[in-house]
Order: structure tokens, then sequence, then C-alpha cells
């Protein structure tokens, strides 16, 4: 399973990473860890972004928070807080700068970071334990972040 | 925050089958020997621990019953298979295990104190080290695979016969540097993940992630038998496997950061009993 991660991975980025005008994770602007601007400019997918938080080879947001609307889903983690509301307590912006990389707005967050290639420790190729090869890129594209954030913005209370 | 979060478990029953905290509970090994499986945090660690806890007590009800008596152990079936190779010469030397040591009993209170530094040879050591070790030098034998069947088992035996004796892991002196060097590795995140082993084991045991309940990592039941592989698992397997789950490049198992690491992880558990062959999942 979890090897098929990258594999996905690669299929869903491949054609979305030559679109012009998309903002590659080394250059994702934050401010107090919001990120304002779309990565893509085109609208995210909030039924995509379901898909991809419950998904164990997409983002597997799952694994570590628990989602009501995700019911149907095994399994929810309790690691990070409960995304029921997360529309509420976030802004879009703030949103897509948590799912990009959540250490720019909580320094020690466990959270992965999803869009960012680079400053990591003995980073892998995918779950091979094999080091990173020149196919490393981030966990999501940035459709799949935009999908995401256009998911969580739905999660009202 | 823990207990916060497990009130709003407790409500979603879909979540999760089963719950959180470590479960209440005691050991007794083949009706015969209490096993120490939570005590007080052994002083380097209480800093960040109160109690150090077994993996047994993050473990389904029918699986720790299983480790309870010899008979339900599946990982017995292997002690008993590295029992006869104990007794089998091997090697130019036409010497065995037991033509050093006799029986294995000999053996009792080995497990607990590695790895160990050994002054001759100026390294710390673990227990496959030391083994192979024995093979190479004493027996005129090949070395084994660091994590293969035949070690594992062999280390498993040798475990076996110290069940129920505490861990106590030497950590001052000259192994004070590599312990250090674990203690750092321990903390360091690693990989696209960025996790460390404390990110889990430290910060979140007793916490699901996704299907697994976290425990706190610790290694008194090394060798494993593991219900997902039918087999038993060392330590710098483990190791490796967690490492890999952080999308990262792993250590070699049997290399100078695995053992520093694994010092490192032993001496959190000292003052638990020693339980391997253990099961878990």
């Amino acid at each position: 399973m979890k090897r098929s991660y990258l594999a996905i991975l690669a299929l869903v980025a491949a054609p979305l990473a030559v679109s012009a005008g998309e903002i590659t994770p080394t250059q994702v602007s934050f401010s107090d860890g919001s990120v304002e601007a779309s990565l893509t400019g085109v609208p995210g997918d909030p039924a995509m972004g379901r898909e991809i938080v419950g998904n164990k080879s997409l983002g597997n947001c799952v694994a570590c928070h628990e989602v009501t609307d995700l019911a149907d889903v095994p399994f929810h983690g309790e690691i990070g807080p409960m995304l029921d509301g997360a529309g509420d307590r976030w802004t879009e912006a703030e949103l897509r700068g948590i799912v990009a990389n959540a250490k720019m707005m909580f320094e020690d967050s466990l959270m992965p970071s999803f869009y960012k290639t680079e400053g990591f420790i003995r980073p892998g190729n995918a779950y091979t334990g094999k080091a990173a090869d020149d196919t490393f890129g981030p966990l999501l594209n940035a459709q799949q972040i935009e999908d995401v954030v256009a998911y969580l913005v739905t999660l009202k209370d | 925050m823990k207990k916060l979060t497990s009130a709003l478990l407790a409500s979603a029953v879909f979540c999760t089958p089963l719950m959180a905290d470590p479960v209440e509970d005691t050991l007794i090994l083949n009706e015969e020997i209490t096993m120490v499986t939570r005590t007080a945090a052994p002083a380097h660690v209480s800093d960040v621990l109160d109690e150090v806890i077994s993996g047994w007590h993050f473990r389904g009800t029918e699986t720790r019953a299983m480790q309870a008596d010899d008979f339900d152990n599946p990982g017995m079936i292997f002690v008993e298979q590295a029992e006869e190779v104990w007794n089998t010469a091997d090697g130019s030397e036409g010497k065995s295990c037991s033509s050093c040591h006799e029986g294995t009993d000999s053996m009792k209170g080995v497990r607990a104190v590695y790895p160990k530094w050994n002054e001759a040879a100026g390294e710390v050591r673990t227990l496959e080290m030391q083994v192979n070790d024995c093979r190479e030098n004493r027996m005129g034998a090949e070395k084994w695979k660091y994590t293969g069947g035949d070690m594992t088992n062999m280390v498993a035996l040798i475990s076996s016969v110290s069940r129920g004796m505490p861990v106590d892991v030497a950590i001052t002196g000259p192994a004070q540097s590599m312990w250090e060097q674990g203690k750092e590795l321990y903390y360091t995140r690693t990989g696209q993940l960025e996790l460390a082993c404390a990110s889990c084991h430290e910060d979140n045991y007793g916490n699901m992630i996704r299907a697994d309940h976290l425990s706190q990592g610790q290694i008194n039941g090394f060798p494993t038998y593991r219900l997902k592989n039918t087999k038993l698992n060392s330590v710098h397997a483990r190791f490796k496997g967690c490492v890999r789950d952080t999308r990262a490049e792993t250590f070699k198992p049997g290399s100078p950061e695995f053992v520093a690491l694994e010092l490192y992880v032993a001496s959190r558990g000292n003052g638990l009993s020693v339980e391997g062959p253990s099961i878990r999942n």
C-alpha cells in the first residue's frame, strides 16, 4: 500500500507539475504562516480534497486527525487536532499555509510539510528506506494542496 | 490534551475499536514470574517521562494473554530452534556455544545489561555483535547476518533466560559518548515526514496513529514475535522499519548509529523486565 504512494503521486504530479504559473515549493510566500495566493490559480475541488484527506495513499490526513465528515473511512488518528470546524477556525490562507508547511505557523508541529522539498535530514525515496534521488518531490502537488484547502474550508461546525 | 482527545474519541465510536490509554493489566509469566511492565522512569529520562511502560500494555487482550504462557507464545518455537543450534558444533574449531558456555542458563542476566561496553574491544557491543564475535573468533565459523533468523533466534534464546530480570544498561563511563549519540538520534526528526523517535513514542504514546496504538517504543520485549510477519524481529530491523516510515534513508542494522540508538533506547527501559521473546502486532 505504502509502496504505491509515490507511484500515485507521480501519476498525478506529472501532468500538473508543468502547469504554467504554478508556485513551486521553494517559491511559496508565507506571512505569519499563511499563504494568501493560490498555488495554481485553479480553484481547488473539495470533492478531490475530501478523497486526498481520507486516502491512505494520498494525504492520509486521517492517520493523525479525526474528521466526522469522513466517518466512512475507518481508523482516524488522534495525534493532531480534530478537523471538524477547521473552516470556522481558520481562513483559507491560513489553511493553505498549514497544509503546505505547518511548521511556519507552529514551530514544533509534528505535522509533515506537504509542500516542501528542501531542508530534510536524510530524506528518503518514499518508503523504500533508500536515499532520495532526483524523483524527489513534495508529498502533495500544488493542485492537491488547493483541493485539500478547498475541502477544509467546507468543514464548518 | 490526551485526556481531552480521548473524551472526544469516546463519543465517536467509528473511530477506533481500541482504548487509547495503555491497558491496566499484570503480566505473570507461566503463572510463575510477575513481570515489571510499568515502573518509575529511570533518572536519565525522568525529565520527560514519569513512568516507563512496556509495549505489552498497548496490545490487545489476546496478544497479551498469548505472551503469558510459553506454550502459547509462538516466539518460543524459535527459541527451541536456537536451543538446538546452541548445542551444535560449527566452524573450524569444532565448537558449539555449549562447549564454552555449557547450558543456556549460564546466559541468565546477559540480555539485561546489553548493549554493553567491551573493554578488550574498546567498543559498545550489542548481543548480536557478541554472538558474531564468538562465532568468528572462538568457533571459526561464519558470521551470521545481523538481522537474520539464526541470529535473532539465538538472541531470543539468550533473552529468554533473563525474562523477569530488570533491564539494567550502563550509560556512564566509557559507554557514555555512544549513549549521548543515541540520544541525539532519538530526538532527530528525519526523513520527508520529519519525525523523530520521540515524536511518536515520547510525545504521543497512548494515542492512535491511524489503526496503530502508539507505545513508548520500549525494547525490553525484543526480539519480538510479530503477528504481522509471524517470525521473531530484531531491534535493528524494527529501527530500520521505523526510520523508513519517516520517508528517510535508513541506517544499516549493526551500524554504529543503530548500536548507539539501541543503547539509548534500552536505557529508557531500565527497570522494566526483560520480556523477549514478546508478542506484538
